[in-house]
């Protein structure tokens, strides 16, 4: 089966006639990060995908800004020290 | 995997809940969490004008979508960061999300106010991207709706984006940070406007469910700048947490917001003052957005 995944885009060829999570294991990736896509709809940890079938798991993390710095809606924080030898 | 309101067969399991849903149940949830948070922390009134500060991502355009669907007045404002074919087909997707739905657009461009796009500001600060970047949205978030006449702005920030930066305030102590942490920040100065998270009871993964079943178009491909962010790598420690312990993002983030946070409260007020160049609000005699536009002048 076709598994398609993203950031960046690529294919992969899996073994099919297992559960999702069975996929997911061995390409180690942690299921609370992927939606798991087949066609037009999601499908869950414990749905079968055959060998015929093509999933994407489409990555859900971002980020990258820092908080906001008290008391005002805009200055940042100072970043935080390093560690000193005591 | 059934849904647990209909029994249908379910789209999508969340462990936290120890629930599934089919798509117009879980459509259901979503919307009842966001409505959850704009009434228990009175986020804004239905007769308020909300700015929605969109990306282009899945958060920020999965909450105007909520927003709108439930009838409140919204306009949303993009920040164009100048980052590259990144900010391009992002800026598309939120012009073509106003568009379809018939809904105000307002975009600022970070170049315009700064003097120079993101990449650039990264190269002068010699300072990580997302420093510039974030001290900029907040700045222009907050000064465009204050001259359009907006009370509130809401910003998509949801539980993973609130339990990473409430991890890494505790992962070093950073005491003065954590009674900002809050799903509504109210205005503490006549030029500060009320900043809101209504999507923050709402993990990452249920905002990406929300925005696909829903067929908005949202930019997947990640900020070039952002891989390695220490907020992504916060992220992913917790993930893995919650992998084994379902409910404990959940469980870090509310029970910090329930029991903790007030423990953090300042006694003293912050002092703020009018910045002396800009006139927008600061600690200091000039602010941080201010100084930063001048190095940037200065080095261009």
């Amino acid at each position: 089966m076709k598994v398609i995944l993203r950031n960046p885009r690529r294919e992969v060829e899996v073994r099919g006639g297992r559960r999702v999570k069975d996929v997911l294991r061995d390409l180690e990736i942690i299921p609370e990060t992927v939606l798991v896509i087949r066609g037009d709809t999601l499908i869950t940890l414990d749905q079968l995908v055959a060998d015929h079938d093509t999933i994407e798991l489409r990555p859900v993390m971002s980020g990258g800004c820092e908080p906001s710095a008290p008391g005002t809606g805009h200055p940042r924080l100072k970043p935080a020290s390093r560690t000193s030898p005591q | 995997m059934k849904c647990r309101k209909c029994g249908q067969g379910a789209v999508i399991e969340l462990r936290r809940h120890n629930a599934a849903f089919c798509t117009p149940d879980f459509l259901d949830f979503f919307r009842n969490q966001v409505r959850e948070a704009i009434r228990r922390h009175r986020m804004f009134t239905a007769d308020e004008q909300v700015l929605v500060a969109v990306s282009g991502g899945k958060d920020s355009l999965a909450l105007w979508d909520v927003l709108i669907e439930d009838g409140y007045r919204t306009s949303g404002l993009y920040l164009d960061l100048g980052i590259f074919d990144y900010s391009i087909e992002s800026r598309a997707k939120c012009e073509r999300f106003a568009a379809e739905r018939g809904v105000p657009l307002i975009v600022s461009r970070v170049a315009d106010e700064v003097g120079a796009p993101v990449p650039v500001i990264k190269q002068v600060t010699r300072r990580p991207p997302c420093s510039g970047c974030g001290l900029s949205k907040r700045y222009l978030m907050n000064r465009v709706a204050l001259e359009q006449g907006f009370p509130v702005v809401a910003t998509g920030h949801n539980l993973d984006d609130e339990a990473a930066t409430l991890f890494g305030s505790v992962l070093h102590w950073q005491t003065e940070a954590l009674p900002r942490q809050s799903p509504m920040l109210p205005s503490t100065h006549p030029k500060l406007v009320r900043r809101v998270k209504p999507l923050y009871r709402l993990s990452e993964r249920e905002t990406a469910a929300y925005a696909f079943l829903r067929r908005i178009d949202y930019i997947v491909e990640e900020c070039p700048f952002a891989k390695g962010a220490t907020s992504i790598q916060h992220k992913e420690i917790l993930s893995r947490l919650e992998e084994v312990s379902p409910g404990a993002k959940h469980n870090f983030l509310f029970g910090f917001l329930d029991r903790a946070r007030a423990v953090f409260e300042r006694v003293e007020a912050v002092d703020l003052h009018e910045c002396a160049r800009c006139g927008q609000v600061t600690t200091g005699t000039v602010c941080a957005f201010c100084k930063l536009s001048d190095q940037v002048k200065r080095a261009t």
